[in-house]
């Protein structure tokens, strides 16, 4: 039924590897009553995707040391288990063509830090569609 | 009573002299029942990075050959974590240094760098004076709505 689709309790992923954006983004995502785990890199996104792919949104800082979230994209992207998982990239500099390679490769948003609790609110109607 | 001027009057002067911007508001927002101490929590996690970031800082600014890529790596997470809590003058300086980085002054990013890190501290011990007094006043004090 509709209504019981709505108040399903959404997973979400977050991964930045600072971790005062990675507790700012959590709460704000908390606020909107997603449940939320956290992790400070992509290889432990990955690692977790692996052992549960039960996540309903992956939401990625851009620039991190070992993988950035456009390479994680493209990992989720390239997955046939995880490829559905909508994919939203954060990040602090405004570069039209890294949001454009971002949405190009599969990316349902790109949000500007610091992250808004408008921008999280818009993310349910806008990625979810559910 | 008087814990709760003593912090009006600081968080305004916090503002007004620019330590502070639109952003800690924001996080003020976030606190609630479910983080009644979130500010606080964000503010010493923002601490432990930044002194750690700083201090690698330091030692590449110490570094033969410079290495303005790290350099100016290093100093895009620090300013990320800057921002996200709302440190205006730091931000500032931060920017500056980053724009002597990408001119590869060295003396530069140095003299600039003194800067980052003067706000830095004065930031520090404003926000702990305000924490304590925040403290001092008490739970209802808690969640400080902007327009105290």
């Amino acid at each position: 039924m509709a209504i019981a689709a709505t108040e399903q309790e959404l997973h979400v992923l977050a991964v930045d590897d600072s971790s005062v954006d990675l507790a700012v983004i959590a709460k704000l995502l908390r606020r909107s009553k997603y449940r939320v785990t956290t992790v400070n890199s992509p290889r432990r996104a990955l690692d977790l995707l692996g052992l549960d792919p039960n996540v309903h949104m992956i939401i990625t800082d851009y620039w991190m040391p070992e993988m950035t979230g456009y390479e994680l994209l493209k990992r989720v992207k390239e997955s046939s288990e995880l490829k559905e998982i909508p994919v939203v990239i954060m990040s602090s500099e405004n570069v039209p063509s890294r949001i454009n390679m971002c949405l190009k490769e599969g990316a349902n948003d790109f949000l500007i830090k610091p992250v808004q609790p408008s921008d999280v609110s818009k993310l349910r109607s806008r990625v979810m569609r559910r | 009573m008087e814990h709760s001027r003593q912090l009006g009057y600081m968080k305004r002067s916090l503002f007004d002299q620019g330590y502070l911007d639109e952003q800690f508001y924001q996080l003020e927002e976030l606190q609630d029942e479910a983080s009644p101490n979130f500010v606080e929590e964000v503010v010493a996690l923002f601490f432990k990075d930044s002194l750690r970031l700083m201090s690698n800082i330091d030692q590449a600014l110490e570094k033969h050959p410079r290495d303005f890529h790290r350099l100016d790596s290093l100093m895009h997470q620090l300013k990320g974590s800057v921002s996200s809590i709302g440190a205006l003058r730091m931000k500032n300086e931060c920017t500056l240094f980053k724009e002597h980085c990408d001119e590869q002054n060295i003396e530069g990013c140095q003299r600039s760098f003194q800067k980052v890190k003067r706000e830095h501290a004065a930031l520090r011990q404003k926000l702990e004076t305000y924490f304590q007094l925040l403290r001092q006043a008490g739970p209802a004090e808690k969640a400080t709505r902007s327009g105290v």
